[in-house]
């Protein structure tokens, strides 16, 4: 009996000890990762958004699930920024971040998050790649890779990858064109 | 049993990657770039260092029934602290990580030495112990790593060394390059070894 509750002791205090010491790492460093963070987010904007003079991190409406980044010049939005992503990827997850103007013209795409195939998948990254989606919308193309006689020329080697990131960005610009009043806000939009 | 002693032969005689053949999951998985083997070789060593130093410094105290226990929560809280000072610090490195820092948890060497060597022995000792084998540990990483980025992107701590015309060889950042890698230099310090 005196074993057992010597045992207990030692457990619950190491247990105690470590729990306390990693609420203090946690709140010591909290700043400084929700600084990294917004850094990373407004990096992916800055490279999918044409130029603005607002917060577009800030300026941010949510519709069905979807955060829409707004990028404004004096006060006039020029153009919206969201995440998609799709889970087909050769080895899972790919997140997209996708630029468009108002009127739902694609401005560029950007790879946010992938863990495809070194040297094969991770082309999907490549400027020729990301390029062929500049200035598509949801009605201008046909929204698949070649091989699915669609309109994108898909990587050779990594055909499941490019099918991946052609179909989550279709997702978005029809999730975009679908709730654009709403986004949009009724407010003044640069013509 | 002196300090130095202890110090060298993690590195050498003991190294845990190319002698004992220790957590070689993480060394398999992450050293695609000579610059992820070094934060990964890093970022054991500290959570090394520290649990040898903690469970060295609690060994009397602890009994031995609950002490395999209190090692994997000493160790985990190590791993988290890294975890998030990484997370808030070195965000690049951390992102190219990702999974294998937490799995440090479940790296054989750290609960290895915390068994095999800081339980028994002293703090001094076990520091020694922990600094050897945490260098023995990285500087097989980075070597790893190198190999594999030289052949597999042609180039060193992403400086290019062969020009743009250099046709990687693909297979070396792929799995298999990893096995390849780690048999033919095991086989190497096998043979030097043995002079």
């Amino acid at each position: 009996m005196k074993e057992i509750i010597r045992l207990i002791t030692v457990l619950t205090v190491v247990c105690a000890l470590a729990g306390l010491s990693l609420s203090f790492v946690n709140s010591a460093t909290r700043d400084a990762r929700a600084y990294q963070d917004r850094l990373e987010l407004l990096s992916a904007l800055t490279m999918v958004l044409p130029e603005h003079d607002n917060e577009p991190d800030e300026d941010i409406i949510d519709v069905s699930g979807t955060t829409y980044y707004l990028a404004r010049t004096e006060g006039l939005i020029t153009g919206v920024a969201f995440i998609t992503a799709s889970e087909k990827g050769y080895s899972g997850l790919i997140r997209v971040i996708v630029g468009v103007t108002p009127e739902g013209e694609i401005i560029t795409i950007g790879i946010l998050e992938q863990k495809e195939t070194p040297g094969l998948g991770t082309k999907i990254a490549d400027d020729w790649f990301k390029d062929q989606y500049q200035g598509k919308t949801i009605e201008n193309a046909i929204w698949a890779v070649k091989k699915d006689t669609g309109d994108f020329d898909q990587i050779s080697g990594a055909t499941i990858s490019s099918r991946a990131v052609t179909e989550a960005v279709k997702e978005g610009l029809e999730a975009f064109a679908a709730h654009r009043q709403e986004i949009l806000g009724g407010s003044d939009v640069v013509q | 049993m002196s300090f130095s002693r202890e110090f060298v032969k993690g590195i050498w005689v003991e190294n845990p990657v190319f002698i004992l053949l220790l957590g070689l999951c993480p060394v398999l998985a992450v050293t695609t770039s000579a610059e992820n083997g070094l934060g990964m070789g890093l970022a054991s060593s500290f959570v090394l260092l520290s649990s040898n130093i903690v469970v060295s410094i609690i060994r009397p105290v602890v009994p031995d029934r609950v002490r395999i226990p209190v090692y994997i929560v000493i160790i985990a809280s190590f791993v988290t602290i890294v975890d998030l000072v990484m997370s808030g610090y070195f965000r690049p490195l951390y992102n190219s990580l990702g999974l294998f820092i937490p799995l440090i948890v479940v790296n054989c060497i750290i609960l290895g030495r915390a068994e095999a060597f800081a339980s028994k022995k002293s703090t001094p000792l076990a520091i020694a112990d922990a600094l050897g084998m945490g260098l023995g540990f990285t500087l097989a990483l980075v070597m790893l790593g190198s190999v594999r980025e030289i052949f597999g992107n042609g180039t060193i701590f992403n400086v290019s060394l062969f020009g743009p015309d250099y046709i990687p060889v693909l297979v070396m950042i792929l799995p298999p390059g990893a096995f390849l890698t780690l048999g033919i230099l095991t086989g190497i310090f096998a043979a030097l070894e043995k002079k």
